[in-house]
């Protein structure tokens, strides 16, 4: 089904800015278009930005999985290694608490009038990736594949049907969700 | 079958940009859709409003605009280098790729958390006055 748009540009373009507007009303309404919301986060003083990831992989998860199961979607894995993922995920990190905003949320950011992130981090990011590909050649020879895994799910990783880590893992992280939400409750 | 496509190929040999063209695709239009939404959402619940300096970064390090840019600029400089380096961010990894299961995913999230509270901390409780 879902395989049918892969062929129709003008028709993405449209869902893709539809999805868009979306994905930014949602992420403003849910607080994370804010540098405060972010860094209190990081600083372990605010935990809405783990509860709206959790919430979503949750029902993501259950949904994508549900779709696959009836031949309806198709899964993405990203493949991965421990130099790119490991490295890169800590770069990735330093920049987002520096910054206070992820690629997603610094577009929100911008849209709710944040200055910082429209002429910082924007403009960072853009340079930041730029400096990335010109730097591919070479990482992409040494660090990139270093402890390399591909694009293995953990369902694949433990032999096991999809659904046999699917409902544990929804288990575990809705109880995780109880548990924040009961260790740091809202004040506002 | 996608993932024998996947493995298989050789593109990994080739210069960035001809491994992943820099075209317009619906991923452009998503970053302009967020944009506009998020927009709309705050001018809904009149939380729009221009600001340069947020309110923890001036709790800490004061109102000046030019020290908030540099780091933010720096930041940005970082997430755009890491984004790419992992192959993914707090919503393609963190969001996406975690609930479809991915390691690699898995992986990145973790990592983004252990350098993101590890810099805030660094940055707000040794740094800051």
């Amino acid at each position: 089904m879902l395989t049918a748009l892969h062929s129709r540009k003008n028709l993405q373009l449209l869902i893709g800015l539809g999805l868009g507007i979306l994905f930014g009303f949602l992420l403003q309404k849910g607080g994370v278009t804010k540098y405060d919301v972010i860094i209190g986060q990081l600083l372990l003083e605010d935990f809405t930005v783990v509860k709206i990831m959790l919430t979503a992989v949750i029902t993501g998860m259950i949904g994508v999985h549900a779709l696959r199961s009836l031949g309806l979607a198709e899964l993405h894995p990203k493949s991965g290694s421990v130099g790119s993922s490991v490295i890169g995920g800590l770069i990735f990190g330093v920049g987002f608490a520096l910054l206070g905003y992820c690629p997603g949320t610094v577009a929100g950011a911008v849209g709710n009038g944040y200055l910082d992130a429209l002429l910082g981090g924007v403009t960072g990011a853009l340079i930041g990736a730029g400096l990335f590909a010109a730097l591919y050649p070479r990482l992409d020879a040494s660090i990139l594949h270093k402890g390399d895994f591909g694009d293995v799910t953990l369902p694949q990783l433990l032999k096991v049907n999809p659904w046999a880590v699917v409902i544990p893992a929804v288990v575990i992280l809705s109880g995780l969700l109880v548990w924040i939400e009961k260790t740091w409750p809202v004040t506002t | 079958m996608i993932e024998k496509l996947f493995r298989g190929s050789k593109v990994a040999e080739k210069p960035y940009y001809q491994q992943f063209p820099p075209v317009v695709e619906w991923q452009w239009m998503l970053v302009v859709g967020v944009i506009i939404g998020a927009f709309i959402s705050a001018v809904l619940s009149g939380e729009f409003s221009l600001t340069w300096v947020p309110g923890k970064w001036a709790e800490a390090f004061g109102e000046a605009p030019v020290l908030r840019l540099v780091v933010a600029l720096v930041g940005g400089v970082f997430i755009g280098m890491g984004a790419r380096w992992a192959g993914g961010c707090t919503s393609g990894h963190g969001i996406s790729g975690t609930l479809q299961l991915t390691l690699s995913s898995w992986l990145a999230v973790v990592c983004f958390f252990i350098g993101g509270v590890a810099t805030a901390m660094l940055v707000f409780h040794v740094l800051a006055r």
